[in-house]
């Protein structure tokens, strides 16, 4: 699951992240927001989007996305 | 006698603190994480800290634990419930208050004292001020900036209920509008970012807090 701060909602981490790029020399790099990674297993996808909206984000002020990844077969 | 119960969570750090309050305006017990049961008091405070380690988002776990249901049950029914710092940012996660709390501005932790104006001088937290009164109570946290969406924002002004504003200048935290606290629909759940736990003795800078507790003891009472 990849949870964003929402459009519009002010980012200081990302803007932090922002002020120092240039430094680094990254000039052309800009729009930096910080998000959180959750990983987990289930057997099935059906209740994940309930479990985002309930507990792993807060849908006022993050969007959240569901990426699938099919585990690999015992047998590969 | 008004009798309180202060919650605590694994990681609240100031329930011994709002206990004290508390028993400045009747007498308070704590009630664990893990109650079901309210023991049949008459004011609920949900206090500071870091419940259950502020892991995921401050206040988003501890929404779930057991005594929050019988604490929504007692909001409910009308119940007077005051969130203070964590304990807002919880009430806010439990969606028994309006808005969330985000990362300060700056990103800092902000320790201070800071002068709080009373914008609704009519819940049951807030009877004993003046409208537009200052209390001079301190912040601590990293959590404090208060969101909700414009259309929210304007609403909560509309309906008076924005209860607290820090005083012009003093925002420790980039809160939309210097909201320091908000109140629900119907006015008896009430939270704050400041903590007018600490601040019940002049011994450690101001008594302005004790008008918070004195309040709803006087409306349990009556």
């Amino acid at each position: 699951m990849l949870i964003r701060p929402k459009e519009g909602i002010l980012d200081p981490q990302g803007k932090a992240v922002e002020r120092a790029l240039p430094a680094l020399g990254f000039d052309d790099v800009s729009s930096v927001r910080i998000g959180r990674l959750v990983e987990l297993e289930a057997d099935s996808l059906e209740r994940l989007p309930e479990l985002c909206e309930k507990l792993l984000a807060n849908p006022l002020i993050e969007d959240f996305e569901i990426q699938p990844v099919q585990a690999p077969s015992p047998d590969a | 006698m008004t009798t309180w119960g202060v919650i605590q969570f694994p990681g609240s750090c100031d329930e011994r603190d709002a206990v004290l309050a508390c028993s400045r305006a009747g007498e308070a017990r704590l009630l664990w994480h893990a109650e079901r049961d309210l023991a049949g008091v008459d004011a609920i405070v949900v206090p500071g800290g870091f419940s259950y380690g502020d892991y995921l988002r401050a206040g988003a776990i501890a929404r779930f634990s057991e005594v929050m249901e019988a604490v929504a049950e007692f909001a409910a029914a009308g119940g007077p419930v005051l969130g203070i710092c964590n304990g807002f940012q919880v009430l806010c996660e439990a969606g028994l208050l309006p808005g969330a709390l985000l990362t300060n501005e700056r990103l800092r932790f902000v320790c201070r004292q800071v002068e709080v104006e009373v914008v609704n001088a009519e819940t049951p937290f807030t009877r004993e001020c003046e409208p537009g009164e200052r209390l001079s109570i301190p912040v601590k946290h990293q959590v404090g900036r208060y969101f909700a969406p414009p259309e929210e924002l304007e609403r909560l002004e509309r309906e008076g209920r924005v209860v607290f504003r820090y005083a012009p200048g003093q925002n420790p935290n980039g809160s939309l509008g210097d909201i320091a606290g908000v109140a629900n629909d119907a006015g008896n759940v009430v939270g704050l970012m400041p903590h007018p736990e600490h601040a019940v003795d002049p011994l450690t800078g101001s008594a302005d807090g004790l008008k918070l507790f004195a309040s709803a003891a006087k409306l349990a009472v009556a």
